[in-house]
């Protein structure tokens, strides 16, 4: 199975090195990618410098644009499939074999990798806490699974979802309103328990400020993506 | 002749005349001002004609027929800015296209031209 991991950067030349060495480590049949989202440090350089590929965005796309970037890439590069990776240092290189299980086995088109679904060193801040349960209670009645780490963008995709994703893609906070997408498109969504660590450099995107805006946007979006053909 | 109907048919003759001008200079598309002719058109036949102005407005209980005029050109606002919602959706669906195409393009490019110069030594 050939096999693409998506790491979408922005700003993250100090995380950077130590994600790709750990990609390098622990996965060794995949090929990475960089989606350089317009960053204004060294990111692509870096990356550049490691050897991995790189696509770098002309301009910010913001977190949807790049990772639809990645799928783009996945899908014209014929990938069989495709692994959503943080490039912030979040998400661990070592888990995502448990992502690929169901993905190989062909019992699920999209699976997410879950920090809620079994105790881990995860902590966030109350808002994200709530807005994190607030999207789960949301997200599993419109799916009719239980669905625990909705925001996680630590995912493998196959070769249906990366076709999908490289035409139809949400913007902004693409994680949640991706599931809804798929789950319209009746594809297959699976959780599986994985470990995250706390962020190695950069800032989350998400600060306390705007989790409430953050939180209403989606909301509205999830609503709208049931309404639309 | 009042005041305020001297008012309104200047005012919609002049956005006329600007949408008019506007387009034989080429500035701005048939496609977009389909909206504004239709609209500064309407306004400045119900602004110079008080006959009709004052039908429509006893047809809809309206008490004070110029202020039909300030509703019909509310309507004709809202429905240009939505018409440019609309646009402006389609034009960054596209500038996001077209920006992923452009930087895996580039990153193809480079991958070709990276491999011509690992290429080169050997052949010589």
């Amino acid at each position: 199975m050939k096999t693409l991991i998506i790491v979408p950067a922005y700003n993250e030349e100090e995380s950077l090195p130590g994600v790709i060495r750990d990609l390098r480590e622990n996965i060794r049949f995949a090929d990475i990618l960089v989606v350089n989202d317009g960053s204004r440090d060294a990111t692509a350089r870096t990356a550049e410098e490691m050897g991995v590929v790189v696509v770098s965005l002309p301009f910010n796309l913001g977190i949807g644009g790049a990772m639809q970037a990645g799928y783009l890439y996945a899908e014209q590069g014929g990938y069989d499939i495709a692994v959503q990776f943080d490039g912030d240092g979040q998400h661990l290189a070592g888990e995502i074999e448990k992502l690929l299980r169901q993905i190989n086995e062909g019992s699920a088109d999209l699976v997410v990798g879950s920090r809620f679904l079994k105790r881990g060193r995860y902590n966030a801040s109350v808002f994200r806490k709530i807005g994190i349960w607030i999207f789960s209670a949301v997200l599993s009645r419109i799916l009719g699974m239980p669905v625990t780490d909705s925001t996680s963008g630590f995912r493998a995709a196959n070769r249906r979802v990366i076709t999908f994703f490289s035409r139809t893609y949400p913007d902004d906070y693409p994680e949640v309103e991706a599931l809804v997408l798929l789950h319209k498109a009746k594809m297959r969504i699976a959780e599986v328990p994985v470990s995250m660590r706390e962020r190695t450099g950069g800032r989350s995107s998400i600060t306390p400020i705007r989790s409430a805006y953050y939180m209403i946007k989606v909301l509205l979006a999830i609503f709208i993506d049931l309404l639309k053909k | 002749m009042d005041l305020l109907k001297i008012l309104a048919i200047v005012g919609s003759g002049t956005v006329l005349f600007l949408v008019i001008e506007l387009i034989r200079r080429g500035r701005l598309k048939e496609r977009y001002s389909l909206l504004w002719l239709f609209a500064s058109g309407v306004l400045l036949i119900l602004s110079s004609s008080r006959d009709i102005l004052k039908y429509i407005s006893d047809m809809m209980g309206i008490y004070y027929p110029p202020s039909f005029l300030f509703l019909l050109a509310f309507l004709f606002l809202l429905l240009i800015t939505l018409h440019f919602s609309v646009t402006i959706s389609g034009l960054s669906e596209k500038n996001k296209r077209l920006a992923q195409e452009l930087a895996l393009l580039r990153q193809e490019m480079r991958e070709s031209i990276g491999r011509r110069h690992v290429d080169r030594p050997g052949k010589e």
